[in-house]
């Protein structure tokens, strides 16, 4: 693939996007990404989001790294803002437990008990 | 320790950007048995005794973390690689910028897997911040083959790299980037 026909492929769904009601990015998903969690396995649970909320259709999601959250012992650690949910870092978050937050936390809005870890530092994710 | 080759690339990045830099080189290349990671950054550089400390896994400068007592990017790289028949250097100069070079065994037992480059290139290109990026990957024993392509090249072609669909179509190209390997 060429840059001209990777500019290409981004047009078209753009113009697809602009067919639809586009939402504003209201869930913003931000994937710890220090060395405990790449160690730890964060680049397939950040890939795993991707896949996912492509294969769901959901469009008001951005997806953002930063480093370490401070919480290594939970590696990965995935910091949720969503409307209408209370913000949370989810700890121990591989592949499979990302699929689940967003079939359950950003679909039905239900938490995933088990990894429930913290509120994300204010640093982390800004506020409204 | 990490899982593969990719983890390393991502752990050396993040120090370039997080020193500041404006311009990062990522060079990856590979041959039958080796792997060339090159990453090469403008940012402000260390002095001698830093680039002592940056390689001592129970140093770091608090900057990122104050209670932390640890810094274990850099050493987790360099215990790999003196494990596994690699190569390590690092050039540094205070305002000017860095340079590490690590180089892979592909052919020890216990040289972690690749990993998967066009999940890897995705991550390093979406890594948030002003920065540009310019990658460089080849095969073979000189530079038989490969490609190159900049950050800023990728953002004009699919815009914000937070977008759901932008993420997809950057790995997309990457993989078929990668598929030039041995022709496939």
């Amino acid at each position: 693939m060429t840059l001209q026909e990777l500019r290409a492929m981004r047009e078209a769904g753009k113009k697809a996007m602009d067919r639809r009601i586009i939402e504003d990015k209201t869930i913003e998903i931000v994937v710890g990404m220090g060395t405990c969690g790449i160690a730890a396995g964060a680049k397939e649970t950040l890939d795993a989001f991707i896949e996912e909320l492509a294969s769901k259709d959901i469009k008001n999601a951005v997806i953002k790294q930063t480093g370490c959250m401070g919480f290594c012992h939970s590696e990965p650690t995935v910091a949720i803002h969503m409307n209408g949910m209370p913000d949370i870092i989810y700890g121990n978050v591989n592949a499979e437990t990302a699929r689940q937050i967003v079939h359950s936390h950003i679909l039905e809005k239900r938490l995933v008990d088990k990894h429930v870890f913290d509120r994300p530092a204010k640093d982390i994710v800004k506020e409204n | 320790m990490h899982r593969s080759l990719g983890d390393f690339l991502m752990d050396l990045f993040q120090n370039a950007v997080e020193a500041g830099a404006t311009q990062i080189r990522v060079e990856v290349r590979q041959d039958s048995s080796r792997l060339h990671l090159v990453v090469t950054d403008n940012g402000k550089g260390m002095t001698p005794e830093e680039l002592r400390r940056a390689q001592d896994p129970f140093y770091t400068d608090g900057r990122k973390h104050p209670d932390r007592k640890v810094g274990l990017g850099l050493p987790l790289v360099i215990q790999t690689l003196e494990g596994t028949g690699g190569e390590f250097a690092l050039e540094s100069r205070p305002g000017e910028g860095t340079k590490v070079r690590a180089v892979f065994n592909l052919e020890h037992w216990d040289t972690p897997p690749e990993g998967d480059w066009s999940v890897v290139f995705t991550q390093v290109m979406a890594w948030p911040g002003s920065h540009d990026v310019e990658l460089v990957r080849a095969w073979g024993e000189g530079k038989d083959h490969g490609y190159q392509v900049s950050r800023q090249d990728l953002v004009e072609a699919v815009g914000s790299f937070e977008d759901v669909e932008a993420l997809m179509l950057l790995k997309e190209y990457f993989r078929s980037q990668e598929s030039m390997e041995d022709g496939k």
